[in-house]
């Protein structure tokens, strides 16, 4: 299983980047690198916010179910407000009149704030790409996507391994490279239909 | 009732009817813009054809005209019926007053078809926006921003 | 209520107002819009925005061949998927006259009522969830894995199976088939009490929804209503059992039918459905006859020119494929009757005078999928 073998190596990287020492009187004392410590705990409480619109949806609520649990990631908090969410699942089709109200959607999440297109509308249009008048295809005409998911629905295993992916992105970050996550996107580079 | 019994029952209710009885798969009846109220009527309240129940409204675009198909079924009887309709000016008569079902129905294919009809309580755009321009399944829409013709 | 009101005595304003609930809102299963008139809490007007996840789907018919349609049903209503797909391929097969053998009428059966019953296991779920019991979405997920598991064995896919195809079926079942149905059957057996016992009886539960969004039969068949939604009121509407397709007529299963038309007996309904498919189901599962699993058909299916209708009972409701033909290779129309679309048609009419919290249970009990809806 590919995702176990991720997982176990995960286990072991995902150890606290920092040194705990005990300072006594109930206190600890942490030593660590500050942008790791705050990438690790960003990486590991990841709160995604449910955007489903069609049929990837119903594998993104198995994933947050019983057998693939992805509370064992940190990210079984789903919100439906996006103020508080970290990361935006888009499963589903976006058409012309939901692309305003993703983007909306997209603007009022608080940074830093990561996408993942989850199956093959969110990524290109899927099935939807030819002779449709309503569909845009791929998400990334909308908002910046981090990580893409393909399939039609993509399997459980495949959303945790792009949340995994996520979190590995998270990792790598550092706050000399910050910047907005729409800079350069809306310049046109990418022309919307 | 048999498709030869509905059909001598309609006809014996109004004149202008055709029907197509061969060959189909329902009894199909076609009938002329000005009376298709009146029919609707009689197919709803007639005690032996007693059509209460429509369970499909389909607008086509036939090309030189423009029409709507409707489905009726009788959940007493259980038989079925097939009304066609057609309009050279866009327009028809609502029949969203005889049945419900047809207020969505008609507002979508007022959207999507732009057949108006004249009478509905509430015809505004369904599933486009508001600002779109154009009836996406007339054949001759064409929509070079969105559609990818393949 | 007027739309505005001024108190004589203290000039005090009183209006009805309007609240939007979606597109994006947990409780919609979707991306539902609905815009609400209130007056206080009470809701006087529900106006459906549809077209969030309209997709043009009668429009890409036009331009691909019976074949390829298929595999867009899936997309419609997805947890009915194969169900779906089932009434386009019975149109085809009926128009073009294609005999299948009894091996694809029971297997499409069999996989039928497993659709049906996984689709009733996830509003089982949702359903507890929008009234605020969140155990009992995973319950119905662990249970719905097991359906997947199968799907995935025998079809290729967990969800959009895009199974069938004019003629038949994509390939046989897979060797372990049976043996994995029959499995299923006997730990859903004791499943089904379990979902009984934690919901059904709940005293909170029956009070949100015992004489909520009551629908009467009149209105039900005038507005279209079908599936379970209109059996919860006394309708008898069961494709299956009025004009049988596949296997059905063979098979020996009860129409559930309730007489309350509130959303509690509409829940029953479904709950009680959940058995009848698993009768089906075993009387099915060891007399799969020996037979071919497809129909050899050309690559390209031409219709004659006409017009075609084919009605089943997909999960939520009657779903019908009504195709227009010119005799090309492409459909001249090509029309999806969606149970959705005609059950949200009823929800301005049944959820007036109740609260905001009770549409929630209204629209749980009535069961949307919102891409069936839009198309």
């Amino acid at each position: 299983m590919g995702v176990k073998s991720d997982m176990e190596n995960k286990n072991n990287q995902d150890t606290f980047p920092g040194q705990v020492i005990p300072g006594g009187n109930g206190g600890n004392i942490v030593v660590g690198v500050l942008d790791q410590i705050i990438n690790w705990s960003r990486s590991n409480s990841l709160w995604p916010l449910y955007f489903g619109t069609s049929c990837c949806a119903i594998e993104m609520m198995q994933t947050g179910a019983a057998r693939h649990d992805w509370s064992r990631f940190g990210m079984e908090v789903a919100r439906p407000t996006p103020r508080q969410a970290d990361v935006i699942v888009i499963a589903g089709t976006i058409t012309n009149k939901m692309a305003p109200v993703l983007r909306k959607l997209y603007d009022q999440m608080a940074e830093p704030k990561y996408v993942v297109a989850m199956g093959a509308c969110a990524v290109s249009g899927g099935p939807f790409y030819y002779n449709s008048y309503s569909v845009v295809r791929g998400a990334d005409h909308i908002i910046p996507v981090d990580v893409y998911v393909p399939g039609c629905p993509p399997r459980p295993e495949s959303l945790l391994d792009a949340m995994i992916k996520l979190q590995e992105k998270i990792k790598t970050f550092h706050n000399s490279k910050r910047k907005n996550p729409i800079e350069g996107f809306d310049e046109g580079k990418v022309s919307c239909i | 009732m048999t498709n030869s019994e509905l059909q001598v029952l309609v006809s014996s209710w109004m004149d202008g009817l055709e029907f197509i009885d061969e060959g189909a798969q329902y009894l199909t009846i076609t009938v002329p813009k000005e009376n298709l109220r009146d029919l609707m009527f009689k197919l709803r309240d007639d005690s032996e054809a007693a059509f209460d129940y429509m369970f499909s409204l389909t607008a086509v675009d036939w090309g030189k005209n423009r029409g709507m198909v409707y489905h009726l079924e009788s959940t007493k009887y259980r038989h079925i019926i097939v009304v066609h309709v057609y309009t050279e000016d866009e327009t028809l008569d609502t029949i969203s007053d005889i049945y419900p079902t047809a207020i969505l129905n008609e507002r979508e294919a007022y959207d999507l078809m732009g057949i108006i009809f004249t009478g509905h309580p509430d015809l505004r755009r369904l599933f486009l926006q508001d600002d779109w321009v154009g009836h996406p399944l007339r054949k001759d829409y064409v929509d070079e921003a969105n559609m990818i013709v393949k | 209520m007027t739309t505005t009101e001024i108190d004589n005595k203290t000039g005090l304003v009183t209006q009805e107002y309007k609240i939007n609930m979606g597109p994006q809102h947990p409780a919609a299963h979707g991306v539902l819009r609905l815009v609400l008139t209130l007056d206080g809490e009470i809701i006087e007007k529900v106006d459906p925005d549809l077209g969030y996840i309209h997709r043009g789907i009668e429009k890409m018919t036009e331009r691909d061949t019976y074949k390829q349609i298929v595999h867009l049903t899936d997309r419609l209503d997805y947890l009915s998927s194969h169900i779906n797909n089932e009434a386009v391929c019975l149109a085809v097969e009926n128009a073009l006259q294609i005999e299948v053998s009894d091996r694809v009428k029971v297997i499409r059966t069999i996989i039928a009522e497993l659709t049906r019953l996984a689709s009733h296991q996830l509003w089982w779920g949702v359903m507890g969830m929008d009234i605020g019991a969140l155990t009992t979405f995973m319950y119905a997920f662990r249970d719905r894995e097991l359906i997947n598991d199968i799907m995935e064995e025998t079809c290729g896919t967990r969800l959009t199976m895009n199974y069938n195809k004019p003629g038949g079926l994509m390939f046989d079942i897979h060797p372990n088939f049976q043996k994995r149905v029959k499995e299923f059957i006997k730990h859903f057996k004791v499943s089904l009490p379990e979902y009984n016992t934690l919901l059904s009886g709940n005293v909170i539960f029956k009070k949100r929804l015992q004489g909520i969004g009551y629908m009467s039969k009149e209105d039900a068949i005038a507005y279209g209503v079908s599936g379970p939604s209109a059996r919860g009121s006394n309708i008898s509407c069961d494709v299956r059992k009025i004009h049988p397709y596949s296997a059905y007529d063979r098979v020996d299963f009860n129409e559930i039918l309730m007489e309350g038309g509130d959303s509690y007996d509409r829940y029953m309904v479904r709950m009680k459905e959940m058995e009848e498919s698993m009768k089906i189901i075993e009387q099915l599962i060891d007399n799969i006859p020996e037979g071919d699993f497809e129909t050899k058909t050309a690559a390209v299916l031409k219709l004659p020119k006409g017009e075609y209708y084919q009605k089943v009972e997909s999960a939520r409701g009657e779903f019908g494929v009504f195709i227009v033909s010119d005799g090309k290779k492409s459909p001249y129309r090509m029309k999806f009757r969606s149970p959705g679309f005609a059950n949200l048609s009823i929800l301005d009419k049944i959820s007036r005078g109740h609260k905001i919290a009770d549409l929630v249970a209204i629209m749980s009990s009535l069961d949307f999928v919102i891409p069936d809806i839009d198309r």
